[in-house]
This record gives C-alpha cells, structure tokens and sequence, in this order.
C-alpha cells in the first residue's frame, strides 16, 4: 500500500508573526520557515505504517513556490521514500490544493492520504476534508489513533466532548491530531541520504487544475492589543479584586 | 436567498455553538436549521424554538445518528441549492462536515469567521489570531464556519417555527461510527462557561488537577488546560484551550501553572478579565492578565480555595 502524505512550508511555530505595514500580509521576509508541525505527525504516522509492513512506499507532496522543496526535503530526511512538489508562485489556497492533491492521487494510486488537521498559517483546517471529498473517499478528521486492517481503517477521533471511533472503508483520507504520535528527527546519517532521493515536480498546468486562489485577502490587520500587567501581592488581594473591582465573581 | 445553519445537536439537545452560529447567519438572509440526525425530533423541537430562524428542516435517519460527515455532506448538497450560504458553528462537528460540503459544491470554504463585512466578505483569524485576514470571494454560494465566541447567542427560547422533514440523500456507504469515549462532568460546558479555570505544565502530574478543580467548583467554573498538559496525559484532549483546541472568551479566565504560548493565548485572550498564577514572573501570561498573582501555584491554589470560602463567593 503506498501512503501519500502533504506537508506544508509556514513560518515555524515558535515565531512571533508581524503583520506587514502596507496591511497585505504578514512579515515573511528572513523569517524561520519549518514544516507544519500536524504535517510531521502525518509523515511520522506513515513511517510507522510502513515501518510496521502495512505500507510499502511513503511519498511526501508539497504545493507551492520553489523553496517548498526543502519541506519535503525534511520529510525525505525523516524516512519518506521520495518527493512531489507542485510548483507555483500562487498562494496555495485549501481547495485549490486539495485539487491538485486529486490529481497526484489519480497517477499514484495511494490507499491512503494522510494530512496535517491544519496549517499553523492559514488555520483553515479544509484540505484533508476537501480531498476526500472531490475523491470520494472516507475521511477521519482529527485523528489521535489509525488502526489498518482488511481494508478498514478504524480512526479514533479528538471531538469536543472528547474521542470517537469510527471505521472508514479504504481508501481514505486522514488528518492528525497532536496526540496520533510524536515525530521523530532526522538523523544526520539520514539528511545525507535524503540528498539523493527524488523529488519529481510538477506545475498545476500538467495536471490540468487551475489553482487560482478564488478567496482573496483585501487587508490584513493586527488584532487590538489587549493590555495587562496587572499584579495582585496575595490571593485575598486577589479575591477582592475579582469582586469588587472586575465584578465577575 | 436564505442560508442554511447546520445544528451541531446529539439528537435531543442543540450545542450552544449553534446558537452563535444562527446569529451570524442572521446577518446574511433568512435563516433555516437543518437537524440531521437519528430520532431527532427532541432536537429539532429544541431548534424550532430559537429566535430569529424561519424554518426548520428535519432529516432523521440512521445513516445521521451520529453525524458522520460522508452521507451529512450529501444531505446538505442535496439541500444546497435554495441557499446563498451553508453556515455550521467551528466545532469539530461543522469542521468536519463543512469544507467536505464546500468541495463537493466546488466553492471555498471560509473558516472561524469572527465578523461579517457583507454577504461576500468576511474577517477571519490567521497565524493563531496573531493576524486577522479581511477575506472575500465571488463564488456562488458560499460555505463558512463560525467562531462562536465572536457573535451573541441567539435566544433558545420563545420561537416556534415550522419543522419540515427533508427527505435523506443517498448513504455514499464509506464510514460506520464505531463508539465514542466522552469526558463525563458535572461541569459546565468549556466553550459556554461564564469562568474558565485552566491548569498547565506547572502542575507536575494530573494527580494535582484537583487543586485546579477545587477553585473551579467554588466559582461554578469549567475546567481547561494548555497542550503542554494534555499531551503530558495529566487531562483529556477535550480540555485543550489554544489555537488547535477550543477557543474560549468567558468573563473570567484562571490559567494556572501555564507560561502562556502564543497557542495558547489564542485560546483565551479574548477573555473579559485574565488572572493568571505563576511562579515565573516572566512568563508571557502575565503580558496579557489583568491580574498575575506571582508565586508557586501548590500554596496558592489552596490559599485561594479558602479565601473564596471565606469571602462566602459562591457560583453565580
């Protein structure tokens, strides 16, 4: 069973985002760029799979300008088999990329894709969903455990009220969640050796999908600042304050 | 042309983000509530009494019990053409369903929208709430999700509107639920509650959370925790409040023993009044509380269990 797996190139967790002065944006400029943190889960997850024996060949795909190949050159370093980068300057929007997804599906013919449940940029959490919609596939959203078997693939999901399972016919469509597993790191052994593998490429126009972003961005803002820095000396000076003086208890 | 709410509901009650949901879609037209679900009825009753809704449309069947997104996107595509926009609260439930909608309908989805500019414009947040994006599409229809706590509730009682039932599409088959493994809790719910208490990384083990409780259940509050918490096993995942778990705005937020990431913080800084307790006095929660109590949260937890005993506060 080969296993497709997306990751994606955002400004890495731990920066703090500015938003631009002209308002179209946020700073990307000599910024720390990582893979997104759910992506990693998904190549980790993979990897068990295949290191388990269900699945045979783990490919990592990125959409987006020529730089994503680093990002997929990290998921070759931590064990993936090879690469697909689409390659475009346009902004990889969810519904676009989940077309484009489609299209690499049709010529790879995995049984399962497995996506980050969102990008740390974007907070959209759309794409997985909307792959298995255009396949017509099974999805299971938000996963905190994958279990493959006689071509079921049992999910146990993060709900608000807490965890379900459900069984999905394969092929299916996972995204994860941040307890499905614990990524590992590349080892340098391994970074060398992911110089070697392939990453093919391709443009959305040899795969025939128009990847225009059809939401447009009219003005990005800061959100209002909130101030605080407020100290209380003791937990009566504490209590007294809540009572009288915010009026919330 | 109207626009379609979907109920997050479990059969017999509607979720307060529904609610939320049904006020933003005020603003775009007419709006109707579909309930889909098995032996639903209690719960479409319970919708048709919301404020401020023109109909409801009812499908009850087995293959909607438990709201597995393959055969509930199909209903809503088969529902889809009277309506201008599809509309579900961003629940794990309308985030699961809603972009499977948008793609089969070949339209964007528009997600976690906190305020509505017109009926093709909308603001949303991005990078955990540390931008907010103006966004607007000329699709034909359009599908959004909804942050709850950036619209009023609408009024769950007084209404009382027609319930229609709506014929159900066909099962695609794909998916079957299995179970589920709920937090059971006398607790209010965490995104509705009036008080947040929520414990961090600084309470070493899930075996001190009943400090954490102790102070919740004097207020009446719900009980929440950062990632570094329930990663760490100490609670379970739906406790999470950040930008991967629930975003909460109640009129008090207590976060304890958390150092306060930018993840976090986009959980909770919406909150009327933040308190935070810590024994970092450089933790970033600080930056964002109107009230930092600086010490170790192992005396001060008690100390404020007692103190709250002793100013006689009770839950409102």
């Amino acid at each position: 069973m080969k296993v497709l797996v997306a990751v994606k190139r955002v400004i890495d967790y731990n920066v703090k985002v500015r938003v631009k002065g002209d308002k179209t944006g946020v700073e990307t400029a000599n910024v720390k760029m990582s893979m997104n943190p759910f992506d990693e889960i998904a190549v980790e997850e993979a990897l068990r799979l295949r290191e388990a024996g269900t699945a045979s060949e783990v490919i990592a795909v990125s959409m987006g300008e020529a730089k994503c190949s680093e990002t997929i050159r990290t998921a070759l370093a931590m064990g993936a088999d090879r690469g697909i980068h689409v390659l475009t300057d346009l902004e990889p929007q969810p519904l676009a990329v989940a077309k484009l997804m489609k299209a690499i599906v049709e010529k790879e013919n995995p049984e399962l894709v497995i996506l980050g449940k969102q990008a740390i940029d974007d907070d959209c959490s759309q794409t997985g969903q909307m792959l298995a919609a255009l396949l017509g596939w099974s999805q299971g959203t938000f996963a905190s455990k994958v279990v493959i078997a006689d071509g079921t693939a049992n999910v146990t999901r993060e709900v608000d009220g807490g965890l379900e399972t459900v069984a999905l016919k394969m092929p299916v469509v996972v995204t994860t969640d941040l307890r499905l597993n614990e990524p590992r790191y590349a080892s340098l052994p391994n970074i060398m050796k992911a110089k070697k593998k392939i990453i093919d490429q391709f443009t959305p126009e040899d795969l025939g999908v128009d990847a225009t972003p059809r939401l447009i961005t009219l003005q990005v803002d800061e959100p209002p600042p909130r101030i605080g820095g407020g100290k209380v000396a003791d937990v009566a000076e504490l209590v007294d304050k809540l009572k009288n003086e915010a009026g919330v208890i | 042309m109207a626009v379609l709410v979907i109920a997050d509901h479990d059969n017999s009650t509607i979720k307060g983000a529904t609610l939320n949901a049904i006020t933003a879609a005020g603003q775009l037209g007419e709006v109707d509530v579909l309930v889909a679900g098995e032996n639903c009825q209690a719960a479409a009753d319970a919708a048709a009494a919301i404020q401020g809704v023109a109909k409801i449309r009812m499908a009850d069947n087995a293959a909607y019990g438990n709201a597995l997104a393959e055969p509930v996107s199909a209903l809503i595509v088969s529902l889809a053409g009277d309506y201008s926009h599809i509309v579900a609260p961003h629940t794990t439930s309308g985030k699961n369903i809603a972009p499977r909608v948008a793609a089969l309908l070949d339209v964007v989805q528009i997600s976690d929208v906190m305020e509505i500019k017109d009926a093709k414009t909308f603001v949303r947040p991005i990078y955990a709430g540390n931008a907010l994006a103006t966004v607007q599409t000329q699709d034909p229809k359009m599908v959004i999700t909804v942050r709850g706590t950036a619209f009023t509730k609408a009024e769950d009682a007084g209404g009382s509107v027609t319930i229609e039932a709506v014929e159900a599409a066909s099962d695609p088959g794909l998916s079957s639920f299995v179970g589920a493994d709920l937090t059971k809790s006398e607790r209010p719910d965490l995104t509705a509650a009036r008080i947040v208490v929520s414990g961090g990384r600084g309470l070493q083990s899930g075996d001190n959370f009943p400090l954490v409780e102790a102070v919740a259940d004097r207020l009446g509050a719900a009980v929440g925790a950062s990632r570094a918490a329930v990663d760490a096993g100490y609670v379970p995942n739906d406790y999470q409040v950040g930008q991967t778990g629930k975003v909460v705005a109640p009129e008090l937020y207590v976060a304890v023993g958390i150092s306060g990431a930018i993840q976090h913080l986009a959980g909770m800084k919406d909150s009327k009044v933040i308190v935070a307790i810590n024994k970092d006095e450089d933790a970033p929660i600080f930056q964002v509380a109107d009230y930092g109590l600086v010490g170790d949260l192992f005396e001060e937890m008690p100390k404020l269990a007692a103190e709250l005993d002793k100013q006689d506060i009770k839950p409102r």
